[in-house]
């Protein structure tokens, strides 16, 4: 199965055991999303439960906030990452906030699905990494899958959370996994352990990082695509990298990262996002607070750099081999 | 015509240079007030269509203005939504205490006992009306001068002024700035500061209700100033799309703090007016005239309960008081314009019909006042008990963290660990309270 399937086959998991849950967002109803993620929802579900939204991203979110208050569970669309902005304010300052500020009385369980990040030229709005964003407001959660089993397990969980969580699709590997390499073409899922995904319901709990390599010469924090990227690198390295998939940025799961630091002593953090104030920052900061005395070189990030994703040169924007093969070597050269 | 690159940014030919329209106000403080440009149209005037006629048919009715009580004091027209005196007492009631409890806890502020306060003075009859006509169970979205829908609906003034003063049995923890209530278990959703937010909130609860074949319906309440915002738009837009059971009320009040209802489009067309470009109906009604805002919103709520869609009322007022106690009207606006607003004070208005009615007297308003004096009174010293803002009884520390989300992660626990073991250097006496 690949991501786009696995995530549909949660979606239509889900729907089927919570008669509240409904999914609204552009293009989403009758066509099943331009990614075909909500295909075949709103032939089994009806026109009340799937259905296409006005391109108003702020009427989405909005309409979200006070289906939640009502009691329905929304799992609104937001066709691409970059296009949420217009819908922010009902996000950060509405949704985020909904439970602390009436003190519980109404709170906002949706859980909001975006397509994010490059790899596909989608020129510079329809390739950004928002992330960071939202895990500086209060209040919201930010998962990331870099797998299919995963993205069902965690968006079943996503939607089972009565928090308001962003869900970013890691669009470059909704077909398969990926090595950061512009001329290679992708694989597919078939084959990889992260492509079997069960039938029925499972979920993974928000919060848990996945060791995807365990190794002591290095810890690498990645998620999503650039998981993929790093397996391939530091295979290619034969460098014994413990690979370490975040899954979800909020909430943290520190303890995973502080225990494979502390073993391995080197820390490398990679992110497509641009790198001013990116999560990468967080982490590294993170890292350094509780991990310093451990730590046997300085912590090093991997990042998109400070521009727009520029279309014609997106693969010399991405973070692919050579920009993490470099720290790589810088970060093992003791 | 192409010939090349254009020189920008200078004057071609004979054609004028063009010229920035910034809105101003018609009185500034010190000028004298002419309402005259200001039509008032008679009361009872206006045909009430049927509630499920097509939108366009209510086109006439936002540009003009729907009124009841008339020159007189009689309730006339189509309008007149024919009360009977035991409602209309306690309509007048309810819109007397919610003058008397502003007027209580705008002394409050002023005594330092809360940081800020709103008062709805001169919009009573929309908010109080409103909530009348609506059934109980439906879910209001409201902007911060709604205080009238909470008093309507018996939720309890202490809480009210438990949560002004920010203290430790403020049923919002003393997270939200005074005024700004959420009562959920009253249907009167969570008020926020960001203008406009509740409107599209309105209509996916309504969206919600007809989701799950439910009869109740949504409506939501924001000010003139904010009509300018996009969630104002998505709002309209989403609302006509889905045929959303829900009622828009935008109350322009003709301030925006100190910017007048121009800088929102008013002197172009109506508020009411906007509906029809989204093909819904729409209404504009003298919103000091208790009986015409009842009226309204009857018309309005049974069109959502029939599936005819929604409708956006537009309630004409005026802000008798400032934008709020931080807020200085003198300093931007002429102070007749409150004596000389030609429609009059909405609870004046309903005493002089009931009274006309035969059905009050002075000496009953007088009493009644005296009472609900007293009634608020009574609510603020049983609220202090509890504490005022900044001394100490509010609620326990730990609180600051919970409800960011469901459970509390690792690093809001560590954070809470911080601001406890911080309270123990900064006010070591507070160790004795059970302030955990």
């Amino acid at each position: 199965m690949n991501m786009i399937e696995a995530i549909n086959d949660a979606l239509d998991l889900m729907m089927a055991r919570d008669p509240d849950i409904v999914i609204m967002g552009e293009d989403v109803g009758y066509f099943g999303g331009v990614f075909r993620a909500t295909a075949g929802l709103q032939k089994k579900f009806g026109r009340n439960r799937v259905f296409d939204a006005p391109i108003n991203e702020c009427g989405i979110i909005g309409a979200a906030v006070g289906m939640a208050a009502y009691g329905l569970r929304p799992v609104p669309e937001i066709q691409f990452a970059d296009y949420i902005y217009p819908g922010l304010d009902q996000l950060v300052s509405e949704a985020a906030r909904m439970r602390y500020r009436s003190a519980g009385e109404f709170t906002s369980p949706i859980t909001i699905r975006s397509p994010f990040g490059g790899g596909i030229f989608g020129g510079q709005t329809h390739s950004q990494s928002p992330e960071a964003m939202f895990t500086h407001v209060a209040g919201l959660k930010t998962i990331i899958p870099a797998t299919p089993y995963d993205a069902k397990g965690l968006l079943i969980a996503a939607i089972e959370d009565n928090d308001p969580v962003m869900f970013f699709e890691p669009k470059r590997i909704y077909n398969g996994p990926f090595g950061g390499d512009y001329d290679k073409p992708s694989r597919t899922w078939k084959g990889h352990p992260g492509g079997e995904v069960p039938e029925g319901y499972y979920k993974i709990p928000l919060g848990k990082a996945r060791i995807v390599r365990e190794g002591e010469a290095l810890t690498v924090l990645a998620y999503g695509t650039m998981v993929h990227v790093a397996e391939a690198v530091l295979a290619d390295k034969g460098i014994d990298a413990e690979i370490i998939d975040l899954r979800s940025l909020v909430p943290l799961d520190m303890e995973t990262v502080e225990k494979s630091v502390q073993k391995t002593g080197k820390c490398l953090v990679i992110h497509e996002a641009t790198r001013t104030s990116g999560f990468g920052a967080e982490l590294v900061t993170l890292v350094q607070e509780r991990c310093f005395y451990h730590l046997e070189a300085p912590v090093e990030r991997v990042t998109g750099f400070d521009t727009p994703y520029p279309h014609s040169l997106e693969w010399a924007y991405f973070p692919g081999p050579v920009r993490i093969g470099e720290a790589v070597d810088r970060l093992m050269k003791d | 015509m192409a010939e090349g690159p254009v020189e920008k940014g200078t004057a071609r030919g004979n054609l004028p240079p063009l010229e920035l329209y910034v809105p101003e106000p018609k009185y500034r403080p010190g000028d004298v007030v002419d309402y005259s440009h200001l039509p008032v149209p008679p009361a009872g005037k206006l045909a009430r269509p049927d509630e499920a006629c097509p939108a366009s048919e209510t086109w006439p009715l936002t540009l003009d203005m729907v009124r009841v009580l008339d020159e007189d004091d009689n309730a006339v027209g189509a309008w007149n939504p024919g009360l009977d005196p035991e409602t209309l007492r306690r309509m007048l009631r309810t819109m007397a205490l919610t003058r008397a409890f502003d007027d209580r806890l705008y002394r409050s502020q002023r005594q330092g006992k809360t940081s800020f306060y709103m008062k709805c003075t001169g919009e009573e009859a929309i908010s109080v009306a409103c909530a009348m006509a609506l059934a109980g169970d439906d879910m209001v979205f409201p902007s911060y001068r709604q205080q009238g829908i909470l008093i309507s609906r018996g939720y309890p003034l202490v809480d009210m002024v438990n949560q002004i003063y920010s203290n430790r049995a403020d049923p919002l923890k003393g997270r939200q700035l005074p005024i700004m209530y959420s009562a959920k278990d009253y249907g009167f959703f969570s008020i926020s500061g960001n203008l406009a937010t509740q409107f599209p909130q309105a209509v996916g609860w309504a969206m919600a209700s007809a989701i799950k074949g439910d009869t109740r319906i949504a409506t939501a309440f924001i000010g003139e100033g904010s009509s300018a915002e996009g969630d104002f738009h998505a709002a309209m837009t989403f609302a006509a799309v889905y045929n959303a059971p829900v009622v828009l009320h935008v109350v322009n009040n003709q301030w925006a703090i100190s910017s007048f209802s121009g800088f929102a489009g008013a002197e172009r067309t109506t508020f009411a007016a906007r509906a029809t470009g989204y093909g819904i109906a729409g209404l504009r009604v003298d919103g000091n005239d208790a009986l015409a805002v009842y009226a309204a919103m009857e018309w309005a709520a049974n069109r959502a309960r029939a599936n005819q869609g929604p409708t956006l009322i537009e309630h004409f007022t005026y802000r008798a008081e400032g934008h709020s106690t931080s807020d200085d009207p003198s300093a931007y606006r002429s102070a007749q314009e409150r004596e000389e607003w030609p429609l009059g004070d909405p609870i004046m208005r309903l005493k002089k019909h009931l009274i006309a009615l035969g059905e009050w007297s002075e000496e009953q308003q007088e009493a009644m006042d005296r009472e609900l004096v007293e009634q608020v009174k009574v609510a603020t010293k049983e609220a202090e008990k509890n504490g005022i803002l900044g001394h100490g009884m509010h609620h326990p520390f730990h609180t600051m963290f919970e409800d960011v989300f469901e459970e509390l992660p690792w690093h809001l626990e560590e954070q809470a660990a911080q601001a406890m073991r911080e309270r123990g250097i900064k006010w070591p006496e507070w160790k004795e309270r059970d302030d955990a």
